[in-house]
């Protein structure tokens, strides 16, 4: 075999792709194929016929805006809010930490060792009626003596945001550990202001963390649906919630794959917005 | 900018403006400590709840101390079926996933070659697509050829494998972008031939990437819920054991296993901290 691998350098690297590559070629490209296949299906469970059911995409905006809306405000919220809770952590722990910086570094990380689900319900016991987030928010007199948190569109978004952090905080603070100091001083010295430093040098430099973190949580979240299942009512319901009960309980197949599709379609022109007010170098780095 | 600024700033400053500093410095410093607890919150919560005696069926009160649930972690009926079933999954899609996507990674960073383009993109493709999508698409896949797949346990198994390849591509890449390509040459200079070079000097030298893009890929198994729960078909993970009986009550034992994964995983972690520091330090030692 080595003999026949320095005989033929030029077919090395696609050996070395093939076992990989067709895994994701079956498994993510070819799956993809069927999704569009079942979204133009029409029919009732288990007789489903292929009819270029082009209806089944105007349906399901036509029904499920609502949710389709609901998923991007949410997910852009969310997006905004990590950004806002995340950038003076990481602005910390990248300048004032010092040797305690893996450490604070793991405390980010930390609440992904916890099992999705179960760091989710534990908002649940957060947020309870009975807790005592909910008994101080109410002698503050902030809720009403009814006001829950809980089952709100708060709980929901707090929770994408709190699920979806570390997305956020970790491209943030490698692009802010990458800043040479000597740039900072540099601005001192020509006097500028550590606020003026902070918005002319520091701020730029750490635009592309920002990017990739904004994507890195936008997307997934507009997916989300355990959030909305966990902490919220059908009234906060996203399209991943809708999605979900269409394959597994209504077994609407071609409704389900119909909106797949359209939230695919939905999220790549946010980020073609995206790509176009940020700049599309930005966005490939 | 009006004022023309003095030679040394910091020495002319007034005493506003150094209390202002002072507070500004303290207040980031307050805030990073009130962050890194609202992260930890949650988690000291599962861990709390973990030693509760619910008064009945909602663990969402704290009512009373034990060990209890710790002792009896698999007293509820499907737990410990579906943390095995976890831990199968994880270990096997992660070496399968592994094996993979190091492969890959090693054809992009090494090789030029018609296609690497392509390659990275679909590599890319996969990480920027929603969960709900992947799983979506894989199980009308699996609806539609199910004389080939049944759903359950190979059809979590090929799902996980496929959305981990991606993440251990990243990770191993990383490592090898930074890696010395005269090692290999002299390798075969001394008449060794690709494959007996690949086992004795670039799988060495890569090993550490492919620990740590393991560890990423088992983590991201056992916690994966969304994809898992749409191919799953009757087979549970401890993920969608959990969404089970969320509907209905949580018994204090999914703390007590959260928990548990969490402690382990903050061991191996920490050790890891550890160990970077006590080579960093070796390092500072021999300069």
């Amino acid at each position: 075999m080595g003999s026949f691998l320095h005989r033929h350098k030029g077919v090395t690297p696609y050996l070395l792709l093939a076992p990989g590559i067709l895994w994701l070629a079956i498994f993510f490209a070819i799956p993809l194929g069927f999704l569009g296949y079942q979204s133009l299906q029409s029919g009732l469970f288990p007789n489903f016929e292929f009819s270029w059911e082009f209806s089944n995409f105007s349906d399901g905006i036509r029904d499920y805006h609502e949710q389709l809306v609901r998923s991007f405000v949410y997910a852009g919220i969310a997006t905004v809010a990590c950004l806002v809770l995340a950038y003076p952590l990481v602005y910390w722990i990248a300048f004032r930490a010092g040797p305690w910086r893996n450490l604070f570094l793991l405390c980010i990380v930390a609440p992904f060792f916890v099992t999705y689900l179960v760091r989710t319900l534990a908002w649940l016991n957060i947020l309870a009626d009975q807790g005592p987030v909910v008994g101080l928010l109410r002698d503050l007199h902030v809720l009403g003596p009814d006001g829950r948190l809980l089952a709100t569109t708060f709980a929901v978004i707090s929770g994408i945001t709190y699920n979806f952090f570390p997305f956020m905080a970790l491209p943030i603070y490698v692009s802010l550990e990458q800043i040479d100091p000597r740039l900072l001083e540099a601005a001192k010295d020509l006097y500028a202001s550590s606020t003026q430093a902070f918005l002319r040098v520091t701020l730029p430099l750490s635009a592309p963390g920002i990017v990739a973190g904004t994507l890195l949580t936008f997307i997934p979240a507009a997916g989300d649906f355990i959030n909305a299942a966990l902490l919220g009512t059908p009234n906060q319901a996203m399209i991943g919630n809708v999605i979900q009960a269409k394959f597994l309980e209504s077994l609407d197949y071609p409704g389900a794959a119909s909106l797949s599709f359209i939230l695919m379609g939905l999220i790549l022109v946010a980020l073609l917005v995206y790509a176009k007010i940020v700049g599309s170098e930005r966005l490939t780095g | 900018m009006t004022s023309v600024p003095s030679a040394h700033p910091r020495a002319k400053r007034g005493l506003g403006a150094r209390v202002w500093a002072s507070a500004k410095h303290h207040a980031l410093t307050v805030y990073a400590l009130l962050a890194v607890g609202y992260l930890m919150l949650p988690i000291a919560v599962v861990i709390l709840f973990s030693f509760n005696k619910p008064p009945g069926r909602f663990n969402y009160v704290w009512e009373e101390f034990t060990f209890d649930n710790w002792l009896d972690w698999n007293a509820v009926l499907g737990i410990q079926d579906a943390i095995v079933t976890s831990l199968e999954v994880g270990l096997l899609a992660t070496v399968v996933a592994t094996a993979l996507g190091t492969l890959i990674a090693i054809a992009i960073v090494r090789h030029r070659f018609v296609g690497r383009g392509t390659t990275n993109l679909i590599v890319f493709l996969p990480m920027s697509t929603p969960e709900i999508v992947l799983g979506a698409s894989l199980l009308t896949l699996f609806l539609n050829t199910t004389a080939v797949f049944q759903l359950g346990f190979w059809t979590i198994f090929i799902a996980h494998v496929m959305f981990i390849v991606s993440f251990i591509v990243v990770t191993v890449k990383a490592r090898l972008i930074g890696f010395d390509r005269h090692l290999e040459e002299a390798a075969m200079d001394l008449g060794a031939n690709e494959v007996t070079t690949f086992r004795k000097v670039t799988l060495p030298l890569i090993a550490p990437a492919m620990l740590a893009a393991a560890l990423l890929g088992f983590a991201l198994s056992i916690d994966d819920f969304v994809i898992t729960y749409l191919v799953a078909g009757p087979e549970q993970t401890f993920p969608v054991f959990v969404w089970g009986v969320a509907r209905v009550s949580v018994p204090p034992q999914v703390n007590v296993v959260a928990s548990a994964i969490f402690l382990i995983a903050i061991a191996i972690a920490l050790a890891n901290v550890l160990w970077q520091y006590r080579s960093a330090k070796r390092l500072q030692g021999a300069t």
